[in-house]
C-alpha cells in the first residue's frame, strides 16, 4: 500500500540504527537492577574461570578428621560430610553451572537456526516436514525429555550439556523459522534472486545475518534456563553424578543435614538464584537493547 | 475574516537525543484568524508535526521539550498552562481538535468506532450515552460514510484508510473545536480518495464556521483551498503569505526549488525537472548561517557570512520572506523556467552527503 | 489509420492473470481468490518508458513482477525477446534473469541493514557471467556510483547512514550492475520528498538516454508517469481500462476512470487550479477479492448503463495508439 508519509516518517526516526555505545547506554539506564546484575553475572564468570586460584583446597579434598565443621579461617563456610571445604566446592559449581548453561544452549542455537533456516526457506515438504517435527518435539515437557535421555548420553558435563540442548532445540527452531519467514518478504531479498543471487547464498547472506539478533536474545534467556534444568537434574539424581560439585548435587547431598547443617544447603542454593535471576535480568535487557519487539513472545 | 484566534510567538521545541539537541522547531511565529484556512508545507522532517503537537503540548516528552515561545489562543497563553493541567486538556478537541497523519494508529484498534466515537462525544457534548451513540450516526453520516448504523460496530481495521481518515474528521468537528489542525490528513491515501477526503474536510469547515490548518508537503493538494502558507525549512518558517502570493510569485529560493521540483501538467515533456540539489540539513549542531545555504543557487557573500535571516516583510503586503537576497529582481515571467541559469543540476547533486 | 510502424516489442504480455489464493483452516483450503491482475495485455517497445498508473491495490506491482517473472503468474503469456518466459523454472529463466530488473518503492526495505554500499554492490557485479577480478570488481563499483551520481568515497557506508535518495540512488546502481535491457521502477519516487523525487526522476531519464534502457514505470501520482512515460496504462481493480500516448493524455482521454483521476490531479498553477472544477467520484475501490460483475468501475461511474453492470468491456483500439475499454465509447 502507499503510505509515502508514513514510510518517510518511519525512516527519519529510524534513521539511526543505534551503535554499540548506544545500546550500552540504553542498558545501564534500565536501571540499578541491570546495573548489578551485570555485574554479579561478571563476578560469577569471574569466578568460574579463576576458581583454582581463589582457594588453596580442591573440591574433592577429603578430610575425614574435619568433617561437618562450622566456619573458620581456613574453612570460611566450613566444610562438609565428607571434609571437604563448601566455600571450594560452591565456587567450582559456578563453573559447572556456566559451562553446561552455555555449552547447552550454544549448541541448541547453533543446530536450532540451522534447522529453521532451512525449514524457513525451503517452503516445500523438507520445511513443512522439519516443522511438524518441532512442533512433536514442543509437546513433549523438556524436564521430562531430559530425564528420558540423561542415562543414555551419560551424567558428565558434556553429556548432560547435549541432553538438555536437545530441550532446546524446538524453541529456536521456532523462533528463527519466524524469522526468516517475515525477512524473506523484505524488498532486499527479492532484490537479490533477481540479481540472480543463489538461494544458497541468499540464506547466507541475507537471512541469516539478520536472525543473528533474535538468536542472541534467545540464547541469552536460554542460559539461565538450562542451568535450572541442570540443577534439577543433579538434585534428583539423575545429573551430573556426585563427586562432582555441582550445584544441584551439593544442594542434594546438603538437605541431609538441613536441620544442623544448614549452610550445606543454602549456600549453593544462594548462588544458583543470583545466578537465575542476574542472568535473566541481563538477558532481558539484552532483548529490550536489541528488539523490545521481542518482549513477551520469549 | 474575523478575529485573530491563535497566534504564535517565537516558539520553540527541541529533542535532547544522545547526539545532541534536535532543533525541531525554531523561532517559529504565525498566526490563524477565525474561518480561516492556513496550510504549513514543507519537506518530511522539517518540524511542521512538531509546530501543532506543540501548540496542544503534547510533544512526546521526554525527549521533548518546548523551550521558549508564547501560544496566545483566544488571548490567554496557554504556554502558561502546564501539559496535564485541566486549562489544556480542555483545549484539547475542544479548543483545537487534531487529526493525525496515520489515521491506523490514532484510532485505537481494540475498539469499535462507535464506542470511540461516542465517548468523545459524551466528553465534550455532555450527553447521555444513547444520544451520543444517535450523534455518532450523525457525525458518520456528515462526513458521507454509507450505513453508518452499520460502520459504528465496525473496528478500525474493518474499514479502508479513506473511511478512517473520514471517521477522524468526525471525531475533530463534532467535539465542536474553533481551530481543527489537520496533519497531512491525505497523504496515506489514494488520489482519487484524497480529493473526497479534502473536499469534506474544508465543506465541513466552512459550514461550521472553523479556522483549519492544513498541514502537507504537497503544495499542490492544498492550493484550492487554503488563504494563506506557511513554508517550512529545517524547523523555521522561511516563507509565508497569502495564497495567491506564494504560488505566483515565491520570492524564497527553497520555495521556488519546491514549486519548480514537481511535474506540471501543462509542460511539456521533454522539459527537464529542476530539483533542489543536496538534502535536507540534520537538525544537530545547525550551522548559524542561512541553512538553506548549501543547497541555494542564489547564495551570495551576504549569505556566506551572515547569521540566519530574519523573516522580512516585502512592501507593504502580508508576505515575508527569511531570505538576505531579494531575488524578485531576477525573476521573470511565470513561476516555472525561471531556475535556467541558475538553478539547473545534474546528476550527483546528493552525492556530497 | 495512420498507425507509426513499430519494431518488435522487447516485452509483450498477453492476458496475464495472478491470483493469490485465500486459505483458512488447518489444511489451508482455498475458499476465495484475490484476483490482483485479471487478464490484462500490453507490450513494451525497446527503449521506450511504458507508464502503470492507478490506485493502490490495483494490481500494479503484482503486474510488475509477473512482467519480470519475480511471480509467476497464474496464466497468460510473458513474451520476451520472443520466448514466452511465464512458465519457466528458475534455471530455465536464468539467461534472462539479470536483464530484467526491479525498483523498489520502499528505499529502506530494499536495502539489507547488514551490508555496507560496497558489499550491495559488488554482489550484484560478481554475478556477472563474465567473472570479475577483485580489482575489476572494485573499478566498476567505483563506475557504478558515479554513474547514479553517488561519491564512490560513500562505499565503506551502511544503508542506514544515507538519505532516502541516495539510498534510492544505491537501488538503481545495484540493478544497473547486472547491465538491465528492461527496468520495472515499482513507485520509485513516492517515498521521496518533493524536492528529491525530481533529482531521481532526472536520474532515469538520463540513464535511459546514456544505457538505452527500457522502463515500466509504475507510480499513483499521474503526473509524475507523464513526465516520464511515453505511453501510459491505467489500470482498475486488475484491469487496464485505458492506454495511451502521454502526449495526449490531457485531451484525449475517454475513459470516465482516467478523466476522474486527471481532474483530482494536485497542480502547482494557481489561477488554474482555483478555477478548474473537479470530478469527485463516489464510493471506494470494490475490493478484488469479490469484484462487480460486468464493468468493474460502474458503481462510481456515472455514465453506467445496463451493458456496463453485465459485461465487462474489452480494450478496443480507438487509434493512434489509444485503447480503451468502455462500453460507452464509439469507436
Ligand atoms: N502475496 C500476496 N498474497 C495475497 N494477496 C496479495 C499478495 N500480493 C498482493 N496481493 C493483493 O493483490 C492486490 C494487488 O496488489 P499490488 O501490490 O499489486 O497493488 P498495487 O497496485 O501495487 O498497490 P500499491 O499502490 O499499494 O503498491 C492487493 O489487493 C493485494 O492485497
Ligand atoms: N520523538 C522524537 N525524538 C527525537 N526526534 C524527534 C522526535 N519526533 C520528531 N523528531 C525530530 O523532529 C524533527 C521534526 O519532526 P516532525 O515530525 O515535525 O516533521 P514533519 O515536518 O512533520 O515531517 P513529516 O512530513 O515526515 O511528517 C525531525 O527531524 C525529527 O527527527
Ligand atoms: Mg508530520
Ligand atoms: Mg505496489
Amino acid at each position: 500500500m502507499v503510505h509515502d508519509a508514513a514510510v518517510a516518517k518511519h525512516n527519519r526516526l529510524s534513521k539511526r540504527h543505534s551503535g554499540l555505545r548506544e545500546k550500552c547506554h540504553t542498558f545501564f539506564k534500565r536501571g540499578i537492577l541491570t546495573k548489578i546484575s551485570s555485574a554479579l553475572v561478571i563476578i560469577f564468570i569471574l569466578i568460574a574461570i579463576f576458581c583454582p586460584y581463589l582457594t588453596p583446597y580442591t573440591p574433592y579434598e577429603q578430610s575425614l578428621r574435619n568433617k561437618l565443621k562450622p566456619w573458620s579461617k581456613e574453612h570460611w563456610l566450613g566444610t562438609d560430610n565428607l571434609g571437604r571445604d563448601v566455600l571450594t566446592r560452591v565456587l567450582y559449581g559456578a563453573r559447572i553451572s556456566i559451562v553446561t548453561g552455555v555449552l547447552s544452549s550454544l549448541w541448541a542455537a547453533v543446530v536450532g537456526a540451522a534447522l529453521g533456516l532451512t525449514a524457513g526457506y525451503s517452503r516445500g515438504f523438507l520445511g513443512s516436514f522439519l516443522m511438524r517435527l518441532t512442533d512433536a518435539h514442543l509437546s513433549i515437557p523438556p524436564l521430562i525429555l531430559v530425564m528420558v535421555l540423561a542415562p543414555i548420553f551419560g551424567r558428565t558435563i558434556l553429556g548432560i550439556s547435549i541432553v538438555i540442548g536437545i530441550s532446546a532445540i524446538p524453541s529456536y527452531v521456532r523462533m528463527v523459522y519466524g524469522q526468516v519467514l517475515s525477512l524473506r518478504e523484505n524488498d532486499y531479498v527479492t532484490a537479490a534472486s533477481v540479481i540472480g543471487q543463489s538461494n544458497f547464498k541468499i540464506l547466507l547472506k541475507h537471512l541469516l545475518p539478520n536472525c543473528i539478533p533474535v538468536v542472541i536474545v534467545m540464547f541469552t534467556s536460554n542460559v539461565s534456563t538450562a542451568i535450572t534444568i541442570e540443577a534439577n537434574l543433579a538434585y534428583i539424581g539423575i545429573g551430573i553424578r556426585p563427586p562432582t560439585p555441582a550445584w544441584g548435587v551439593m544442594i542434594s547431598e546438603g538437605y541431609n543435614y538441613l536441620v544442623s547443617y544448614p549452610h550445606l544447603a543454602i549456600a549453593p542454593g544462594i548462588m544458583l538464584m543470583l545466578l537465575i535471576i542476574s542472568l535473566n535480568v541481563v538477558g532481558d535487557g539484552i532483548r529490550d537493547v536489541i528488539d523490545p519487539r521481542l518482549r513477551g513472545k520469549l | 475574516m474575523g478575529e485573530r484566534i491563535l497566534e504564535v510567538r517565537n516558539l520553540c521545541t527541541s529533542f535532547f537525543t544522545h547526539e545532541g539537541e534536535v532543533k525541531a522547531v525554531n523561532d517559529v511565529s504565525f498566526h490563524i484568524d477565525e474561518q480561516e484556512i492556513v496550510a504549513f508545507v514543507g519537506e518530511s522532517g522539517c518540524g511542521k508535526t512538531v509546530t501543532q503537537l506543540s501548540l496542544l503540548q503534547i510533544v512526546p516528552a521526554p525527549p521533548g521539550k518546548i523551550t521558549g515561545g508564547e501560544v496566545f489562543f483566544k488571548g490567554r497563553d496557554l504556554l502558561q498552562h502546564k501539559p496535564n493541567s485541566p486549562e489544556m486538556r480542555s483545549v484539547r478537541g475542544a479548543g483545537i481538535a487534531m487529526i493525525f497523519q496515520e489515521p491506523m494508529t490514532s484510532l485505537n484498534p481494540v475498539f469499535t468506532v462507535g464506542h470511540q466515537l461516542t465517548d468523545i462525544i459524551m466528553l465534550h457534548r455532555k450527553v447521555g450515552h444513547k444520544e451520543a451513540w444517535e450523534m455518532g450516526i450523525e457525525a458518520l453520516r456528515s462526513v458521507e460514510i454509507p450505513e453508518p448504523e452499520v460502520r459504528m460496530r465496525n473496528y478500525p481495521f474493518e474499514l479502508s484508510g479513506g473511511m478512517r481518515q473520514r471517521v477522524m474528521i468526525a471525531m475533530a468537528v463534532y467535539c465542536n473545536p474553533d481551530i481543527i489542525i489537520a496533519d497531512e490528513p491525505t497523504t496515506a491515501l489514494d488520489v482519487t480518495t484524497q480529493a473526497q477526503v479534502l473536499e469534506l474536510l474544508v465543506s465541513l469547515v466552512k459550514q461550521h464556521r472553523k479556522s483549519l490548518i492544513i498541514v502537507t508537503h504537497n503544495l499542490g493538494v492544498v492550493t484550492r483551498y487554503v488563504d494563506r502558507i506557511y513554508v517550512m525549512y529545517a524547523g523555521r518558517i522561511i516563507e509565508s503569505g497569502s495564497t495567491e502570493e506564494i504560488m505566483t510569485k515565491p520570492r524564497h529560493p527553497y520555495t521556488i526549488g519546491l514549486l519548480n521540483s514537481v511535474p506540471k501538467i501543462e509542460k511539456e515533456r521533454s522539459e527537464k525537472l529542476i530539483p533542489i540539489k543536496g538534502a535536507p540539513p540534520w537538525l544537530i549542531d545547525m550551522d548559524p548561517r542561512c541553512t538553506f545555504l548549501p543547497r541555494c543557487s542564489y547564495a551570495c557573500e551576504v549569505c556566506e557570512t551572515k547569521e540566519f535571516p530574519k523573516l522580512r516583510r516585502l512592501g507593504e503586503s502580508d508576505h515575508f520572506i527569511a531570505c538576505h537576497r531579494d531575488i524578485a529582481g531576477s525573476i521573470t515571467g511565470s513561476t516555472t523556467g525561471r531556475l535556467d541559469s541558475a538553478g539547473r543540476h545534474d546528476l550527483g547533486g546528493e552525492a556530497h552527503g | 489509420m495512420a498507425e507509426t510502424v513499430r519494431e518488435n516489442p522487447l516485452l509483450k504480455v498477453e492476458q496475464l492473470k495472478m491470483y493469490f489464493p485465500l486459505t483458512k483452516g488447518l489444511l489451508s483450503k482455498t475458499y476465495s481468490w484475490v484476483k490482483a491482475v485479471d487478464g490484462i495485455s500490453f507490450e513494451i517497445y525497446p527503449n521506450e518508458t511504458f507508464g502503470l498508473v492507478g490506485e493502490s491495490g490495483c494490481g500494479k506491482s503484482t503486474t510488475g513482477k509477473c512482467a519480470i517473472r519475480v511471480l509467476q503468474p497464474t496464466e497468460g503469456r510473458v513474451v520476451y525477446k520472443g520466448r514466452d518466459i511465464a512458465g519457466l523454472s528458475k534455471s530455465m529463466l536464468k539467461p534472462y534473469r539479470r536483464e530484467l530488473q526491479l525498483i523498489f518503492q520502499d528505499p529502506y526495505g530494499s536495502l539489507n541493514p547488514r551490508q555496507s554500499v560496497f558489499s550491495i554492490l559488488k554482489e550484484a557485479v560478481v554475478l556477472d557471467r563474465e567473472r570479475h577480478t577483485a580489482v575489476e570488481a572494485n573499478e566498476r563499483v567505483d563506475e557504478l556510483l558515479t554513474l547514479v551520481g553517488l561519491d564512490p568515497d560513500m562505499k565503506s557506508r551502511y544503508p542506514h547512514e544515507m538519505s532516502g535518495g541516495q539510498r534510492q540512488r544505491l537501488g538503481i546502481a545495484r540493478a544497473l550492475a547486472c547491465n538491465p535491457k528492461l527496468v520495472v521502477c515499482d513507485e520509485p519516487v513516492s517515498a521521496l520528498d518533493v524536492s528529491i523525487q525530481a533529482q531521481i526522476v532526472n536520474l532515469f531519464r538520463e540513464l535511459q538516454a546514456k544505457l538505452g534502457l527500457t522502463y515500466l514505470f509504475i507510480a499513483h501520482d499521474l503526473a509524475v508517469v507523464r513526465h516520464m512515460a511515453d505511453r501510459i496504462a491505467i489500470m482498475y481493480l486488475g484491469k487496464i481500462v485505458e492506454v495511451i500516448d502521454s502526449d495526449h493524455i490531457f485531451r484525449e482521454a475517454l475513459h470516465p476512470y482516467t478523466v476522474a483521476l486527471l481532474s483530482a490531479l494536485p497542480t502547482t498553477d494557481y489561477y488554474q487550479e482555483r478555477k478548474r472544477s473537479r470530478i469527485i467520484l463516489e464510493g471506494e475501490v470494490p475490493s478484488p477479492v469479490n469484484k462487480p460483475a460486468g464493468c468493474a468501475f460502474h458503481p462510481r461511474c456515472k455514465y453506467a448503463t445496463e451493458t456496463c453492470r453485465q459485461v465487462s468491456p474489452g480494450l478496443r483500439n480507438v487509434g493512434r495508439n489509444h485503447c480503451v475499454a468502455c462500453h460507452n465509447v464509439a469507436v
